[in-house]
């Protein structure tokens, strides 16, 4: 009995029949000329997942934007948002759902343009089986080696060859055979061994659901078929060591300690003796708890509560395993790295690392390699750009429990993520650990400015309080940097008080030895940024040249002047030190703004006047323009 | 052993639940009182057992609910022990906004929309769980389960982040945000099939009944209170029938029906010809209108 009559006859036979239902997620690999999307949208016709209003909906859209010539264009119905409809493309990874008697399946479609690459990585990452498309008038084509060599490297073992259009070719088996065996010279030499090739015509409908009578030379399973029976892989990662990141440690009083994750692989029972890695203490499994009682075993994929024995220190980020089979602990690995944006993967700067459960900081070095996806050539390479693949070393801050991605997609798989904008830059695959003779060597890196900085997650640059004495310069730039300080970014402050008396005590107050003071400042702060810190700097400094040399000292859009402009009345009435009136009195000599003059910036980056505004408002402003200026978060 | 697909489901939810509450400073869980709210917040409960979940309900109210779901969110709170929080929006309740007077798409904007943004502001939460389903909706096929916002909760489809396997990232700067989303790869068939098996309770709504209709452009509106406008010659008529979705009462359309069981809803569900959106009246504003809701912060 089909689904449609019992749901009309027993529904509740029909429930529990339905519950029992496997999930296979499969993801679609081709482009628009492959009729990829007829595809998709053929077996969500045909598996009856359209309804009326939707069915409308479409024939309208066939008429307005079809290429079918007023016929169901089945490739609107996997269509998205509203500006890709537009320009008549897809830019992203779309799910699509259906189910048959048989089976739930959740469709990963990506499509074929320029983002390639990132899309299909990450529609793959949550596919247990792939349909890799092929128009049969065209045959193998550059980019079906580029899927192929994706479908692998993700680790997908199950693999259908979908050879399409087969009715453009006549139906023709000598076609086909030789499409097949092009394809399977290509298919080992990237490591896809389980490979089911089929063909058929996602417009007519051969072979999709029904044996075709136009190909009857071909003996194999229908697409349906073979999505309804391959095997998932859950068997094989249920036989896999036991491995339970955990997520979150469950405390509800002092009596009860759960250590919730997801198993991501093998299989628990209470009585298992167990390792908690990276620390590598031991215990057992007391209770699978969950609200509807306790489990006697949980498996590979289900989302548990387990306490344990003894009170062992457990934190997010550990794995709890077997001991017997623990995985292994490392901070050094050769990885494979998928770049995903726009700004390249430099080696030196420290990302982000999230793998399983734990956040780690991470490094990585120049790669070896990087491989040209359409020919599988390893080329050399200084970086990674977007949509780039290869092989990197990676050290990290601390050690971790892995295993390698091709035995355990959960425990080998990381994303990486930048510092400063948080975006998630890269997905890699963990190859092995380093061992000791193969460590990285860190001297031989580039560690140079931007490393220093991307460490501290920030932007370096100077900024240049200028001003008369008295105008509070030192004061603004103090609450500047308490500001900025509060918000984590790494400071210094240079000003008289730090410098006269140490590095600059060998100088007096004649117009020479001032341009030294402001030289050696601007050294200082020169070396203090390409530390990769936000440097204060608060000095009279007068002169205008002065000033431009400081400017280039540093990099273009490091030097931020800030005029604290403050009226020579108000800053000489205030006269904190004295100053002002001893200079009146004549015993200082060469005073800026007595006897020296000050030459006030043309077009200082920000001018604060202390006159108007409070120091706190001042300091805020500073603030505010240095965030306008893109160089704090 | 093989895991069904709710099983499957399932897990992946309650990891997601957990994922937030393990990395962001304030969540909150979106409850709109409907099916999809029910499943959300019964993961919620298997999630963190034997601890309550911990954070609050929220309900971006508009006063133009049914009266069965004030009943069930009173009920909820009290069953759950959680913290349930009901906003409203204040400009809204000062204008008297209302769908008779100011159309669906004004009173679905100010109340939901802005409402809804006046909450996390109001409150600071830093991640937000709704209970939307990538099924729902063509431009919701692409959402991420992690949907990133700016600090003006704006959604900008060109500059998600991608998502790799079961591996969220959930790091932001202050005042960002991201909306969370555990049962984005159900269906609404295992909505219905998952509060069947769990028991999960739900407003009686959803089952048909005899209830006071009227009939306007085509549509079946249910006459709740006595502040619904009736037109000139409109009288109520006792119809048995139930809502698929709900929503603000003048503004969910309900279907003639003869199913007050569940698997009976199941069964007309499965043999039904139209999709379930058909019912919620704020999608037929203008074409793609749920897209540009989306990216002007609703959901």
């Amino acid at each position: 009995m089909s689904d449609q009559d019992l749901i009309a006859s027993d529904i509740e036979a029909y429930l529990r029949q339905h519950e029992h239902k496997t999930l296979l997620r499969f993801i679609t690999c081709g482009s628009v000329d492959d009729g990829k999307s007829t595809l998709i949208g053929r077996l969500l016709y045909d598996a009856k997942m359209l309804f009326e209003d939707q069915l409308a909906a479409i024939e309208a859209d066939s008429k307005k934007w079809g290429t079918q010539g007023g016929e169901i264009d089945f490739a609107l119905l996997v269509d998205g948002l509203a500006a890709e409809r537009e320009q008549g493309i897809t830019i992203d990874v779309a799910y699509r759902y259906f189910s048959t008697d048989r089976r739930k399946f959740i469709v990963a479609d990506t499509p074929g343009h320029e983002q390639y690459t990132r899309n299909m990585v990450t529609g793959a990452s949550t596919a247990d089986a792939a349909i890799i498309l092929i128009d049969a008038r065209k045959g193998v084509l550059t980019q079906t080696r580029r899927h192929s060599y994706l479908v692998s490297l993700i680790g997908i073992r199950h693999v259908v060859l979908a050879i399409n259009k087969m009715d453009l070719v006549d139906y023709s088996q000598a076609t086909f055979d030789a499409i097949v065996a092009d394809y399977r010279r290509f298919a080992v030499q990237v490591g896809l061994h389980d490979v089911t090739a089929i063909p058929l015509s996602a417009l007519q409908g051969d072979n999709m659901l029904q044996h075709s009578a136009r190909t009857p030379w071909y003996q194999g399973p229908t697409l349906m078929g073979w999505l309804e029976s391959v095997e998932v892989d859950s068997a094989r990662l249920q036989r896999a060591g036991m491995r339970l990141p955990v997520q979150w440690v469950n405390r509800p009083n002092l009596d009860f300690r759960g250590f919730c994750g997801r198993l991501a692989s093998g299989r628990i029972t209470p009585g298992d003796r167990v390792r908690i890695q990276p620390s590598g203490r031991e215990s057992n499994v007391a209770r699978i708890v969950t609200a509807d009682g306790d489990l006697p075993f949980a498996v590979a994929g289900d989302s548990i509560t387990v306490t344990l024995t003894d009170e062992v220190d457990v934190s997010r980020g550990d794995v709890i395993s077997s001991a017997e089979d623990p995985p292994e602990v490392a901070d050094q690995f050769e990885a494979t790295v998928v770049w995903m944006a726009e700004e390249p993967l430099y080696p030196g700067r420290a990302y982000l690392m999230k793998i399983g459960t734990r956040t780690v900081n991470a490094t990585v070095t120049e790669p070896k390699y990087r491989v040209n996806v359409n020919t599988l050539e390893h080329l050399a390479a200084k970086q990674l750009a977007l949509n780039e693949i290869g092989d990197v070393k990676l050290a990290l801050d601390r050690q971790i429990a892995f295993d390698p991605y091709l035995s355990n997609r959960e425990m080998g798989g990381f994303i990486l993520i930048d510092r400063q904008t948080n975006a998630t830059v890269g997905a890699g695959m963990l190859r092995f650990a380093l061992r000791r003779a193969h460590n990285i060597h860190l001297q031989h890196l580039d560690v140079n400015k931007e490393a220093r900085a991307s460490q501290k997650g920030q932007r370096p640059c100077v900024v240049w309080f200028t001003g008369l004495s008295g105008a509070g310069k030192s004061t603004i730039a103090n609450i500047v940097e308490k500001k900025l300080h509060a918000a984590g970014v790494h400071t210094y402050l240079l000003d008289g008080d730090n410098v006269r008396h140490g590095l600059n005590k060998d100088l007096g107050f004649t117009e020479a030895d001032r341009v030294e003071n402001i030289r050696r400042v601007a050294e200082v702060a020169r070396l203090m940024v390409d530390a990769g810190l936000i440097v204060l700097t608060a000095f009279i400094s007068p002169f205008r040249a002065e000033r431009q040399m400081a400017r280039g000292r540093v990099a273009e859009g490091e030097f931020i002047e800030v005029h604290v402009d403050t009226p020579l009345e108000v800053a000489e009435a205030r006269d904190v030190k004295g100053l002002y009136k001893k200079a009146r009195r004549g015993e200082l000599k060469n005073f800026t703004g007595i006897d020296s003059p000050y030459e006030a910036p043309e077009s200082p980056e920000l001018r604060v006047n202390t006159a108007q505004s409070s120091a706190e408002e001042a300091a805020d402003s500073v603030v505010a323009r240095l965030r306008e200026l893109g160089l704090i978060g | 052993m093989n895991r069904t697909h709710l099983q499957r489901l399932e897990a992946e939810g309650i990891q997601i639940l957990r994922e937030v509450v393990a990395e962001c400073e304030r969540p909150v869980m979106l409850y709109s009182i409907g099916k999809d709210s029910a499943v959300m917040l019964h993961l919620a409960r298997k999630a963190f057992y034997p601890s309550p979940p911990p954070f609050p309900l929220l309900h971006v109210d508009t006063t133009w609910k049914f009266r069965a779901m004030y009943e069930m969110r009173a009920r909820m709170a009290q069953e759950l022990g959680m913290e349930l929080l009901v906003w409203q929006n204040p400009e809204a309740v000062a204008q008297g906004i209302n769908p008779f007077d100011h159309g669906s798409q004004v009173h679905t904007d100010v109340w939901k929309t802005q409402g809804l943004k006046q909450a996390l502001d109001h409150y600071r939460f830093d991640a937000a769980f709704g209970g939307a389903r990538r099924d729902e909706e063509k431009s919701r096929a692409k959402e991420r389960i992690f949907s990133f916002r700016t600090t003006q909760h704006r959604w900008d489809p060109k500059s998600q982040r991608p998502e790799l396997w079961n591996l969220y990232n959930a790091r932001k700067r202050q005042g960002e945000s991201i909306r969370v989303f555990p049962i984005s790869n159900w269906t609404e068939l295992d909505v219905w099939q998952y509060i069947h098996r769990e028991g999960i309770p739900i407003v009686p709504l959803y089952l048909a009944a005899e209830r006071p209709v009227v009939v306007r452009n085509g549509t079946l509106l249910m006459v709740d209170d006595d502040r619904f406008r009736l037109h000139p010659g409109e009288q109520p008529m006792l119809k048995k029938v139930r809502f698929r979705t709900l929503g603000c009462y003048p503004l969910s359309g309900a279907v003639e029906s003869e199913a007050d069981t569940l698997p009976a809803v199941i069964q007309e569900m499965l043999l039904a010809r139209t999709s379930e959106r058909q019912g919620r009246m704020i999608d037929f504003d203008q074409a793609a209108s749920m897209e540009k809701k989306k990216q002007e912060g609703y959901f």
